[in-house]
Parts: structure tokens; C-alpha cells; sequence
């Protein structure tokens, strides 16, 4: 019968806990009655209590930690967990770091860019965005990492502490709050935005299809289910204009780094014409010098090349905008893997994906400070 | 009559992307599963009335044994213009693949006493885990997409696999091990995430068999 004795028979008039299993239960209680021995159930299923047990130890794991030394840079979080931590950031370094509200996503997220500056007035910038498509979590956990990396070299004085010297660094690292939310709650894999435009009959947008340079043309959809659905008009997402408006306003960033994931690749425009950029020759010559870098941490392979001869033909995409703006580096990462494991990228790998892709973001920054335009 | 195409841009990765997984479902099983490390060479010629044919040189890697490369040469042949024809390929290993001849049997001994049939989903889950005891069926899963992607690409299309959402055995009264998959399948042109009804047969000695396959309905 395989009875389990949790308080064992050891004297008259004690009682005797059992832990019964369950094809013996039936058993068990017709003997019991038989003998007329009173019982009563303490606990009517084990396993569930087991299996309560565990999520309770899964939560508990995921209580916020208290400071940014403490938090699992090797996990993936929430939304909340995120914010919390730039909060934590912003106040462990208040003489580097703020956080600017640059607007409000579809259902009213805020829309955070967090500011690195050493000082001076509006000084150059390198602009960088995580998570602008929500189902490349290596990105947002990517974003989470480099923040703190920034934090770490000024305060050792190395690595980027000389790019503060002279330039500042923005970072959005949810850039699609309510996509973000959504593949936490509803949908892994979830990609676009979440807005519901008149006569749509799907929701969302794709941020990366919704910026005005070549927009509506070949290499987006005109069709509100596709997951390349340009939207109704140039910039109709808000967490697409706010970047817009910031840009335009900011008016000096130099670099502009828009980080997606997954195929291992570094782009340059242009994604909707074949005509080359006429900077093509530097950002082919600077992006050898990134992919270089990033391969020599651990030997991940990235090819190279414009969009459009690289990986597709996508018009309304956010670095040709921002290029045909003047911002001569305009770069697009796709970071690990190569489809292995794809968009569900294991845990472990977020922390060596974040250190390569540094050291190619470090080429690109250090490349614009040293070739002012 | 056959022009250089650089490796690293796209034509030359999609055809890449079908020889693999063909090669996984002619090849794979639960104790390996082939990646591509490197496309060494491709070239293509267009042939007149017939289509597009790709000729590439690969280096591929096992996933379960990173250290073992094998070169290969593959031909993929897409039909001129034909939405329902697959493209024809053929690929050619070069050395020796890991022998998986032992951990085949345990997984078939293990998978055949079970006592309720297996059932498993999101494979990986959001985080990318994988329990250890559910590999092999993430690699079948692999064997059956490798089937499904084959069938259904083309120059304007790559396909990976995204996940496992759901997959159940089914006891059979022959040899074969019965598993029915619902996979997604990443788009890579269209980023799609296509839900694929895939029943995979399996066997140590006789490999893998897909007796169907369909694109599972909208709405999921």
C-alpha cells in the first residue's frame, strides 16, 4: 500500500499522521472504517501543496533587489523589475544619470531614455534603443546591462569614460513598453506595438516599418495583421514620434544604434532603396572594425552590410530616417543567435551577448567622437 | 555560367538555411542536431525554364558536441515560379557524422515504457530553458520543422524554428515512435510566427518519417 508515516504509531491514544497515495486511498479508508478507526484529513492533496511550494520559491527568487549590485543581470525581467532598476540607477548616481519621460506608449506607459553626461550643454550624443520589438528579450536584458556598464567605467575610469568627457549617452531601454507587457502576459512572441488604428483590423504596428523614410514602400505591409504592418501614416506610434521629436529637438546626437535580435548581423541604410549611402565605404570600414571586436570576446561570427543587401528590403526603417537626418553613424545590431534557439535565447547568454555587443558599440562610439561632422 | 555570390548576404543564406534543414530531417534524431557554423562558398545559375540552383560549400557543427564540425556540399534548386513544388535538394557530408547510435536506443527504450504517453509544451519556454530530460524531443522537433521548412521555402523566404508549442506521443501498435507537434515557425522575411501541425514518425534504425504536415489555423 506504501503508506508514508509523517508521525508514526508509537502509543496508545496518540495520533498517527499518514501520507497516503492515492491508489491506496480507497483502501486505506475502507480498512480504517472497518476497524471503526476515526480519521480526518489534514491535507486532501500533497502535490498541490508541493507545486504551490515551488512557485512561491520561484516568486521569492524574483524579489526586487535592493541596489543595482544586486540585481540578476543574468535573468530576464519584467517591466517593472526594469524600471525599478533605473530608478535604482538614477539614485545611486545622481551626478551621472537621470531619466527623461520622452512620452507615452498606446496604453499610456511611460516612455523612459535614460541620460548619461558628465556635464556641459547639449553636448554630442550617441543615441542607443533595446527592445523596440518586444519579443527580442536579449535586447531589453542587453539594455539593462549596458546601463550599468556605463556606470561602472566612469566610476572606474576607464572603458567609455573618456567618451564622457566630451559626449553624452542617451538609452531607452524598453523602448515598446506595451509590446513588452504583452509577452510577459499574453504572447511570447509578440512583436509590433499595441495600437488599435480606425478601420485596422488587426492591432499593432511594427515600430522599425513606422519611421518616415521610404515609407509604405516595398519592404512593409499596408495590411494591419502583418507583423511588417507600416501603420496608417509616418510616425503614427508614439513610442516611434517621441524618438522622432527628441532627436529633432536634441538636434546633436552623432550615432544613432538601434538593437534587435536575432541573426547575428550589423546594418547600415539603406533598408528601402538599393541606392548605396553615401557614407557607405566609413560605416562598411567601421562596422569590419565593430564586428571584429565583438567576435574577439568569444568568437561569435556576425556578418555585415547594408540592410538591403544583407537581410532584406524593409522601408520606413528606424536608422535610414535617422540617417537621411544626418546622423552619419546610424547603425542596426541583430544580436545572438542564429536561430537556435532564436528569440527565446537562454538566460545564460544575455550577460556574454551583452559584453560582445559593447565592445562593437564602443568601436562605433569612440569612431564618432574621433570624426566629429 | 554559375555567378559568386557573397556569403554573408541574404540569397545565398536562405538557400543555405533549406540544405540545413533538409540535412536535419534526413539526418537528425533525438541525440543530435546539425547547425550551420559557417557558409564557406555559394553560387548560383540561373537555368532557363527551369529555376534558380544554388551550390554551397557549409561547415556545420553539432549542437550537442560543438568541437565536431563536418564539411558538406549542397545543391538547392528552386522551381521556377512554383509555389507548390519544394525545391530540390541534395547534400553531400563529407566525413563522418556523430554516431548517436547508443543514446538513439535509450531515448527509443525510454520513450516506449513509458506509462502515460508523453506530453510537453513550450519548448523552450520564454526564458529559453529547456529541462534536460526534454532535449531530444526538442531536437525531433528540429527532424519534423527540418521537414516542414524544406517543403515550403523558397528565395523569398528562411525559416527557423521558434518553438515548441505542443507535443504529444501517440502509441503505436508497429515500431515507430509517434510524436504530434505543433511547432512555430519564424518567417524571417515576412517575421512571421506560423503555428504547423506536424506528425513525426521515428525509428533508430529507419529514421524519421513526416506522414503529414499542415499550417495550423489562424488565431492562436
Amino acid at each position: 500500500i506504501q503508506l508514508d508515516f509523517w508521525l508514526a504509531p508509537h502509543r496508545l491514544g496518540r495520533p498517527v499522521d499518514i501520507r497516503v497515495p492515492f491508489r491506496s486511498l480507497q483502501a486505506v479508508k475502507a480498512h480504517l472504517e472497518a476497524s471503526g478507526v476515526s480519521y480526518s484529513i489534514m491535507i486532501e492533496d500533497v502535490q498541490a501543496l508541493l507545486d504551490e511550494e515551488q512557485r512561491e520559491m520561484l516568486r521569492s527568487s524574483r524579489q526586487r533587489s535592493l541596489d543595482t549590485t544586486t540585481f540578476n543581470y543574468e535573468a530576464y525581467h519584467t517591466i517593472d523589475e526594469i524600471y525599478n532598476f533605473m530608478d535604482m540607477l538614477v539614485a545611486e548616481n545622481p551626478n551621472l544619470v537621470s531619466k527623461l519621460e520622452i512620452g507615452r506608449s498606446t496604453e499610456n506607459r511611460p516612455l523612459y531614455v535614460l541620460k548619461f553626461s558628465t556635464g556641459g550643454t547639449n553636448r554630442p550624443a550617441i543615441w542607443i534603443d533595446t527592445g523596440i520589438h518586444s519579443r527580442e528579450w536579449v535586447t531589453q536584458a542587453s539594455g539593462v546591462w549596458f546601463a550599468k556598464k556605463i556606470v561602472q567605467d566612469h566610476a572606474n575610469n576607464e572603458g567609455v569614460a573618456s567618451i564622457l568627457e566630451t559626449m553624452d549617452i542617451f538609452l531607452e531601454i524598453v523602448t515598446n513598453p506595451d509590446g513588452f507587457a504583452y509577452t510577459h502576459t499574453t504572447n511570447r512572441m509578440w512583436r509590433k506595438t499595441r495600437s488599435k488604428h480606425a478601420g485596422a483590423i488587426c492591432v499593432g504596428v511594427d515600430p522599425n516599418r513606422n519611421w518616415d523614410a521610404g515609407f509604405g514602400d516595398a519592404g512593409a505591409s499596408g495590411n494591419s495583421c502583418s507583423e511588417t504592418y507600416h501603420g496608417p501614416y509616418p510616425n503614427s506610434e508614439p513610442e516611434v514620434k517621441s524618438i522622432v521629436d527628441f532627436v529633432k529637438s536634441h538636434g546633436n546626437i552623432k550615432a544613432f544604434i538601434s538593437i534587435h535580435s536575432y541573426s547575428q548581423l550589423l546594418l547600415y541604410p539603406y533598408g528601402y532603396t538599393t541606392t548605396p549611402a553615401p557614407d557607405e565605404q566609413e560605416l562598411h570600414e567601421v562596422s569590419a572594425k565593430a564586428v571584429a571586436a565583438l567576435s574577439s570576446l568569444y568568437g561569435t561570427q556576425f556578418e555585415y552590410g547594408s540592410i538591403i543587401t544583407t537581410i532584406y528590403r524593409a522601408s520606413g526603417s528606424t536608422v535610414d530616417w535617422t540617417y537621411n537626418q544626418g546622423i552619419k553613424y546610424s547603425f542596426t545590431f541583430e544580436l545572438r543567435d542564429t536561430g537556435r534557439y532564436g528569440f527565446l535565447l537562454p538566460a545564460k547568454q544575455i550577460v556574454p551577448t551583452a559584453q560582445e555587443t559593447w565592445l562593437a558599440l564602443k568601436v562605433i562610439m569612440e569612431h564618432a567622437r574621433d570624426n566629429i561632422y | 555560367r554559375a555567378m559568386e555570390l557573397p556569403p554573408g548576404r541574404f540569397p545565398a543564406a536562405r538557400a543555405a538555411a533549406v540544405a540545413v534543414a533538409y540535412l536535419r530531417y534526413l539526418r537528425g534524431g533525438p541525440g543530435s542536431g546539425l547547425q550551420l557554423r559557417e557558409l564557406r562558398r555559394a553560387r548560383r545559375q540561373d537555368i532557363d525554364d527551369v529555376g534558380h540552383k544554388y551550390y554551397l560549400e557549409l561547415e556545420l557543427e553539432d549542437v550537442l558536441d560543438k568541437d565536431r564540425t563536418v564539411n558538406c556540399t549542397a545543391e538547392v534548386l528552386y522551381h521556377l515560379g512554383s509555389k507548390t513544388s519544394a525545391p530540390d535538394v541534395q547534400v553531400t557530408v563529407q566525413g563522418e557524422l556523430r554516431s548517436t547510435e547508443e543514446a538513439d536506443k535509450e531515448f527509443y527504450n525510454r520513450i516506449r515504457s513509458l506509462e502515460k504517453e508523453l506530453v510537453a509544451e513550450n519548448i523552450p519556454d520564454s526564458h529559453g530553458n529547456v529541462p534536460p530530460e526534454l532535449e531530444p524531443i526538442h531536437l525531433l522537433a528540429w527532424v519534423a520543422s527540418g521537414y516542414v521548412i524544406w517543403q515550403n521555402s523558397t528565395e523569398n523566404t528562411k525559416f527557423h524554428l521558434a518553438q515548441v508549442k505542443h507535443v504529444k506521443q501517440v502509441k503505436r501498435s508497429d515500431e515507430d515512435l509517434q510524436f504530434d507537434f505543433v511547432v512555430l515557425l519564424h518567417e524571417m522575411v515576412s517575421q512571421e510566427v506560423l503555428p504547423w501541425e506536424v506528425t513525426l514518425l521515428w525509428h533508430p534504425q529507419r529514421g524519421a518519417r513526416v506522414p503529414q504536415s499542415r499550417a495550423a489555423g489562424a488565431g492562436s
